[in-house]
C-alpha cells in the first residue's frame, strides 16, 4: 500500500488545491507544499523499508496490489529507489522556490503535485504499459508549467518540448508493442522479458527512441535549452532534476532487460552519444551569453557521463549511472534555483550584465560558487564519484577511445568559473547597486540542496548501497560480468 | 601522539570540520575563531613528528567508498616515512602562515572566508599526503587546488585576481585530466587504485602501459607544480594574499607534484622514457623561469618565478632518479621559500608596495624582516653551509651523473638564481628608501614566524642525510660539485651586488647589456601570450560559432524544418500553435483514459 502512496498523494493534493485554493496564493502553497512534504516523508519510509529488507528487498522490490484485485500496478526496488526519493524531494523544493509565483498560483501548484504523481508513476510502475502512460502523463502539466508560466518565447518552447518528446515516445510505445508481441509478461520490476533474438535491434532501438531524447543525446538535445530557459524556476528544477532521468531509469528498467543483446551491441554507440555529449554540452556552454542556457547545456555533457558510465555495461557503470543521476538533480536545481533567483531581481539573463555580485549579495555569491564547484565536479561534492567511475569503467571498456573526454572535463571547469567570473566576482556592476540577498526562505532552499551535495559527495554509498542487488542482475543480464 | 598515528584521518577531519565551524561562527566571531585555524597544522605537525618517530611502519586505515558488484575502490590513510617528513613541513609551515596572517590580514573584512579556507586546505593536503590510494589521493589533491582557486581569488573585487583564480585552476586542470587517465589507465591495467599493490603489480604491465600510466602522472604532477608549459598559472597566482603564496604556491601545494612523484615511484622507475622528459622539462623549467625572474619588478612575482624555477630542479631530480634529494630540497625550500614569501609580506605590509624600485633601504626600518629575509636569500642562493647549499647540490650532482650537459644548465641556473634573489635583496633592503609613507617592523605575530623558518632555513641543510636515509637513499656531498656549486653561489651573489648597489637604475643598464633578451626575460618568454592565442581565444569564438551555426543553425534547422513539415500537415499540431491549448490537452488526456484502459486489460499478462 505504501507504494502507492507516492502517487496517490499528489494526486489528492491536486485535487485538494483546485478545490480548496480558490486562486489563493497561500492557501495554494500550503496546501501544496503539505502534500509534497507528506509524498516525500513515504518516500523516506519507503527507503527505510527497503533498506531494512536487505538485499532480497532492494533486488525484488516491495509491491502495491489494487486493492481488492491483486492486480500489482507499482513497485519499488532499489533501482528506483534513489529516483523517487529524489522527486519527492527536489517537488518540495521546487514548491518552496515559487513560494511567490503571480499568475494563477492554484493552477501552477496544482501542476507541479500533478507532475511529481505522474513522475513517481514512471519510476514506480510495474508494468510496461503503465510505464508508458506515465510516460506520457508527465508531458501534460510540463507543456502548462512552461507555456503559461515561462519566460518570452514559452510557447514556441513548450510546444518544441512537446513535439520532440511526443515524437519520440510514439517510437518508444510502437517498440513496447512489438515487444509485447514475443514476451510473457509486462512486469517490470524483477525484469521485463527479454525479447526475442531476431526482433531485440529493432526493440531496442525503438525504445531507445524515445529515452534518448530524453537524456538527452545529441543531436536530439534541442528542445532542452529552449525549455529550460523558458520554463520558470520550479519548472527548470522538475525538468533538469526529474524529467531527464526517466531516460536514465528507462534505458536501465526496459531497454536493458527487454534487449539484452541489443544493449551490449549497442555499448560502443551509447559510449559514442555520451562522450559527444560531454563534450558537446561543455563547448556549447562555454559559447553562452545566457546564463540559464548556459545551465543548460551543463546538462547535455553531466548526462553524457551517465550515458557513458551506462555503456560500460558493468554493475560500476550503473551504479555510476544512477549516481551521476542522482547527483545532477540536486547540482542543477541548486544551479537553476540560483539563475531563477539572481533573475528575480535582475530580469535579465544576460551574462554580460552581470559582475561582481558576490560583493553585495555575497550569500547568493558564496551559493553560486558552490553550484560551480560541484558542477565541474570536485571531490567532496556529489558530482565527483560518479563522474569518476564513469571515466574508470569507460576506459576499462573502451580504452583510449574514451581518452577525448578529457576534452570535456577541462571545458567543465572552464565554463563553470566563467559563470563564476562573470557573475559573481569582479567589480560591480553598477546596475546592481540595490540588488537584495537571499531571502530566509530562499537561503533555506540553497541549504537543502548544498547539504545533500555535500553528504553525497562525501558519502555516495548512500545511493550505491541501494543500487547494487539490482546493478549486478542488470549486468549479468548484460553479459557484461559484475 | 601514537593515536594521531594510528588514526591519521583525525588530522584531516579536524582541520575540516573547524573550517566549518569559522564560516559558520562568521565575522563577529572570527577574532576568537581564527585562533583555532592554528589546531589543525598542530596535529598535522603532531602526525608527522609520531611518524618520523615511529619504528615500526604504520597500519593502513581505510575503508570502502565506491562500490558495487565485483568493483570496489577504497580510500585509505597511513603515515610512512614519506608522508611523515611531508606532514611536517605542511604542519611547520600552516601553522606559520596562519600565525603570520592573524597579523597581517587583522584588518580584511572577509577574515572568517579566509581562515576557514586556510583550514581546509590543512585538511586535504594532509589528505593528499596520508591516502593509500589514488582515488583518494586524487580527490584531495583537487581540493586542494579548489582552494587555491578560492585563496588566489580571495579579493575577487579585484577582476585581476578573479581572472588568476579562474587561470590557475583551468590550466592545472589541463594536467589533472592526465593524473585522471593515468588513475584509470593503472586501475583498467592492474585492478586496483591501491598505491602499494599498484607499486607491487608494475613489473607485471607491459613497458607501454607503464609509459603511458608514468607520463600520464607525470602531465598531473606538472600542472600542480608549475612546470613548462604549464607553468603559467602561478605567476599571476600571485594576486591572493601573500601568506597564502607562501603556503600554498611556493611550500605546499606546488610541491605536491614531486610528492606524487615520489609516492608513485615504482611506476615512474619503470619507464626510461618518462625520467627523460621529466628531467629535461626539469631543466628547461629551471633555467627559463631563472631567467625570468632576473627581470621582474614585483618582488611577488620575483619569488614565484624563482619557485617554478626551483620546483624544476626538483624534477630534473626526479627525473635524474634521484627521487630522495628531489624530497630533501623540496623540504629545505618549503623552508627558505615560505620564509621568503612571507618576509615580502612583511615588506608590503610595511613599504604599501610590492615594487621593487619603489622600496629600499628597509633594513633600517626592518631589521628582523631584513636578516630572516637574508637568510632565506643566502638559502636559496646555495651559500654554504644554509639549507639550499646541501640540497641543491645533491641535485646538480645526481643529474650530472645522469646527464653532464644537464648538470651544467644546472649550473647556469644556479648562478642565475645567486643573482636573481640578490638583486631582490639589494633593491628592497639595500641603499635609501624610495616609497611613500613610514616603513616599520610588522608585529610579533608576523616575526615570529619568520624566526622559526629562518632557522629551518640555516639548519636544515644538516638534515639531509638522515633525511634521504628514512626514504631509503643517500645525499652525499661531493666534494668537487660543492666547491663549483658554492663558487657559483658566490659569484651569482657579487655579480648581483655590483650590478645592483646603485639601485633601480642597474635595471636600465642590465637591460642595454642584455639587449632583445631583457624584454623576453621579462614576459618569461612569452609562452603565456603564446598558449592563449593557440587554445583560450580559439576556444572562446569557436564555442559561439559552434552554437550558432552547428547548434542553433544545422540541427535545430532540421529539427525546425521537420517541425514545420509536419504543422503544415497535421491540424492538430497548427491548432495546438495557435494557442488552442485545452484541445490538444484534451486529445492527450483522451488518449491517456484509453491507455489507462490499455493497462488494466493488457498490462496483467
Amino acid at each position: 500500500m505504501g507504494v502507492l502512496l507516492p502517487v496517490l498523494l499528489p494526486l489528492v493534493g491536486v485535487i485538494l488545491v483546485v478545490l480548496f485554493g480558490g486562486g489563493d496564493r497561500s492557501r495554494s502553497r500550503l496546501l501544496a507544499s503539505i502534500f509534497a512534504l507528506a509524498t516525500f516523508i513515504v518516500t523516506l519510509y519507503l527507503a527505510a523499508a527497503l533498506h531494512d529488507g536487505g538485499s532480497e528487498a532492494l533486488r525484488w522490490g516491495i509491491e502495491a496490489a489494487i486493492p481488492g484485485t491483486g492486480f500489482v500496478m507499482l513497485a519499488i526496488d532499489g533501482l528506483s529507489l534513489p529516483l523517487v526519493v529524489l522527486t519527492g524531494f527536489l517537488t518540495c523544493l521546487a514548491i518552496l522556490s515559487s513560494w511567490e509565483v503571480g499568475e494563477s498560483p492554484t493552477a501552477h501548484h496544482a501542476l507541479l503535485l500533478g507532475l511529481e504523481a505522474a513522475v513517481m508513476a514512471v519510476f514506480l510502475a510495474d508494468n510496461l504499459i503503465l510505464f508508458y502512460v506515465a510516460w506520457e502523463a508527465v508531458l501534460i502539466p510540463m507543456f502548462f508549467l512552461i507555456s503559461v508560466w515561462g519566460h518570452e518565447n514559452r510557447r514556441a518552447a513548450a510546444l518544441k518540448f512537446f513535439i520532440y518528446t511526443f515524437l519520440g515516445s510514439a517510437l518508444m510505445l510502437i517498440g513496447i508493442i512489438v515487444l509485447a508481441r514475443s514476451v510473457q509478461t509486462l512486469t517490470i520490476v524483477g525484469g521485463v522479458g527479454a525479447a526475442d533474438p531476431a526482433s531485440q535491434s529493432l526493440v531496442f532501438w525503438l525504445l531507445a527512441a524515445g529515452l534518448l531524447v530524453k537524456v538527452p543525446v545529441v543531436p536530439l538535445h534541442t528542445w532542452l535549452p529552449d525549455a529550460h530557459v523558458e520554463a520558470p524556476t520550479a519548472g527548470s528544477i522538475m525538468l533538469a532534476g526529474v524529467l531527464l532521468k526517466m531516460g536514465g531509469y528507462g534505458l536501465l528498467r526496459v531497454a536493458l532487460p527487454a534487449a539484452p543483446e541489443a544493449f551490449s551491441a549497442a555499448a560502443p554507440v551509447l559510449a559514442v552519444l555520451g562522450g559527444i555529449g560531454i563534450m558537446y554540452g561543455a563547448v556549447l556552454a562555454l559559447g553562452q551569453s545566457d546564463l540559464k542556457r548556459l545551465v543548460a547545456y551543463s546538462s547535455v555533457a553531466h548526462m553524457g557521463f551517465m550515458l557513458l558510465a551506462i555503456s560500460a555495461g558493468t554493475s560500476a557503470g550503473i551504479g555510476a549511472a544512477m549516481l551521476i543521476m542522482v547527483s545532477h538533480g540536486l547540482v542543477s536545481g541548486l544551479s537553476f534555483f540560483l539563475v531563477g533567483a539572481v533573475y528575480q531581481r535582475t530580469h535579465t539573463r544576460e551574462i554580460s550584465r552581470f559582475g561582481g555580485l558576490g560583493s553585495k549579495i555575497p550569500v547568493f555569491g558564496g551559493a553560486f560558487v558552490f553550484a560551480a564547484l560541484a558542477s565541474l565536479g570536485l571531490p567532496g561534492l556529489s558530482g565527483f564519484p560518479g563522474e569518476l567511475l564513469s571515466v574508470l569503467e569507460g576506459f576499462s571498456r573502451f580504452g583510449w577511445w574514451i581518452a577525448p573526454v578529457g576534452v570535456g572535463v577541462v571545458l567543465s571547469a572552464a565554463y563553470n568559473l566563467y559563470a563564476v567570473r562573470a557573475v559573481a566576482h569582479g567589480t560591480l556592476a553598477p546596475e546592481w547597486t540595490d540588488i537584495a540577498d537571499l531571502s530566509t526562505r530562499e537561503r533555506i532552499i540553497a541549504a537543502a540542496f548544498i547539504v545533500p551535495i555535500v553528504f553525497l559527495g562525501l558519502w555516495p554509498a548512500t545511493v550505491l548501497s541501494l543500487t547494487d542487488p539490482v546493478s549486478k542482475v542488470l549486468a549479468l543480464t548484460m553479459g557484461g560480468g559484475q | 601522539m601514537s593515536q594521531l598515528l594510528q588514526q591519521p584521518w583525525i588530522a584531516v577531519a579536524a582541520p575540516a570540520l573547524i573550517a566549518l565551524a569559522i564560516a559558520i561562527a562568521g565575522r563577529r566571531a572570527v577574532p576568537v575563531t581564527r585562533w583555532f585555524a592554528l589546531i589543525g597544522p598542530a596535529l598535522v605537525l603532531a602526525t608527522g613528528v609520531a611518524g618520523l618517530s615511529a619504528h615500526t611502519s604504520a597500519p593502513v586505515v581505510s575503508v570502502s567508498w565506491l562500490s558495487q558488484g565485483a568493483s570496489s575502490i577504497a580510500v585509505g590513510a597511513s603515515v610512512d616515512a614519506l608522508a611523515a617528513i611531508m606532514l611536517v613541513v605542511v604542519g611547520v609551515v600552516s601553522a606559520s602562515v596562519v600565525l603570520f596572517s592573524i597579523g597581517y590580514m587583522a584588518e580584511d573584512p572577509a577574515q572568517a572566508r579566509y581562515f576557514a579556507l586556510l583550514s581546509l586546505f590543512s585538511a586535504a593536503m594532509t589528505g593528499l599526503v596520508v591516502s593509500t590510494t589514488l582515488v583518494g589521493l586524487f580527490a584531495a589533491w583537487e581540493v586542494v587546488g579548489a582552494c587555491s582557486y578560492l585563496l588566489i581569488g580571495f579579493w575577487y573585487h579585484k577582476p585581476s585576481a578573479a581572472n588568476a583564480a579562474m587561470k590557475a585552476f583551468i590550466v592545472t586542470r589541463v594536467g589533472d585530466v592526465g593524473f585522471l587517465l593515468g588513475i584509470a589507465l593503472l586501475w583498467s591495467s592492474t585492478g586496483t587504485a591501491d598505491i602499494a599493490l599498484i607499486g607491487a603489480g608494475v613489473t607485471a604491465l607491459s613497458g607501454g602501459v607503464a609509459t603511458a600510466a608514468a607520463l600520464l602522472l607525470f602531465a598531473g604532477a606538472a600542472g600542480k607544480s608549475a612546470q613548462f608549459p604549464l607553468h603559467i598559472w602561478l605567476p599571476e597566482a600571485m594576486e591572493g594574499p601573500t601568506p597564502v603564496s607562501a603556503l600554498i604556491h611556493a611550500a605546499t601545494m606546488v610541491a605536491a607534484g614531486v610528492f606524487l612523484v615520489a609516492r608513485m615511484w615504482p611506476v615512474f622507475a619503470a619507464s626510461e622514457l618518462t625520467l627523460y622528459v621529466m628531467l629535461w622539462i626539469g631543466l628547461v623549467t629551471a633555467v627559463g623561469a631563472a631567467a625570468a625572474a632576473v627581470a621582474q619588478r614585483d618582488i611577488k612575482r620575483v619569488l614565484a618565478y624563482s619557485t617554478i624555477s626551483q620546483l624544476g630542479f626538483m624534477f630534473a631530480a626526479l627525473g635524474a632518479g634521484s627521487w630522495q634529494i628531489a624530497m630533501f630540497h623540496l623540504v629545505t625550500h618549503a623552508a627558505f621559500k615560505a620564509l621568503l614569501f612571507l618576509g615580502s609580506g612583511s615588506v608590503i605590509h610595511a613599504a604599501g608596495t610590492q615594487d621593487l624600485h619603489e622600496m629600499g633601504g628597509l633594513r633600517s626600518h626592518m631589521p628582523v624582516t631584513t636578516i630572516t629575509w637574508v637568510l632565506g636569500a643566502g638559502a636559496l642562493a646555495g651559500i654554504p653551509p644554509l639549507a639550499g647549499f646541501f640540497s641543491k647540490d645533491g641535485i646538480i650532482h645526481a643529474v650530472t651523473v645522469a646527464s653532464p650537459v644537464a648538470g651544467g644548465l644546472l649550473v647556469l641556473a644556479s648562478l642565475m638564481t645567486a643573482f636573481y634573489i640578490t638583486r631582490a635583496t639589494v633593491l628592497a633592503f639595500g641603499g635609501q628608501f624610495r616609497g611613500q609613507g613610514h616603513p616599520h617592523e610588522s608585529p610579533l605575530s608576523m616575526t615570529l614566524p619568520l624566526m622559526v623558518l629562518a632557522s629551518g632555513a640555516v639548519g636544515l641543510g644538516f638534515a639531509g642525510e638522515w633525511l634521504a636515509e628514512l626514504l631509503g637513499g643517500h645525499a652525499g656531498l661531493d666534494p668537487t660539485v660543492a666547491v663549483v656549486s658554492a663558487l657559483v653561489a658566490v659569484t651569482g651573489v657579487a655579480a648581483g651586488w655590483m650590478v645592483y648597489k646603485r639601485g633601480p637604475a642597474s635595471d636600465v643598464a642590465l637591460q642595454g647589456r642584455l639587449g632583445g633578451a631583457y624584454p623576453a626575460m621579462a614576459s618569461a618568454f612569452g609562452v603565456d601570450a603564446l598558449l592563449v592565442a593557440i587554445f583560450v581565444t580559439p576556444a572562446r569564438s569557436l564555442s559561439g560559432k559552434i552554437y550558432r551555426r552547428a547548434d542553433r543553425g544545422l540541427i535545430d534547422g532540421i529539427v525546425n524544418g521537420v517541425a514545420r513539415l509536419t504543422v503544415g500537415l497535421g491540424r492538430v499540431s497548427t491548432s495546438l500553435q495557435t494557442g488552442q491549448i485545452d484541445l490538444g490537452a484534451a486529445l492527450v488526456a483522451a488518449g491517456v483514459v484509453v491507455l489507462t484502459a490499455l493497462v488494466i486489460g493488457w498490462g496483467g499478462r
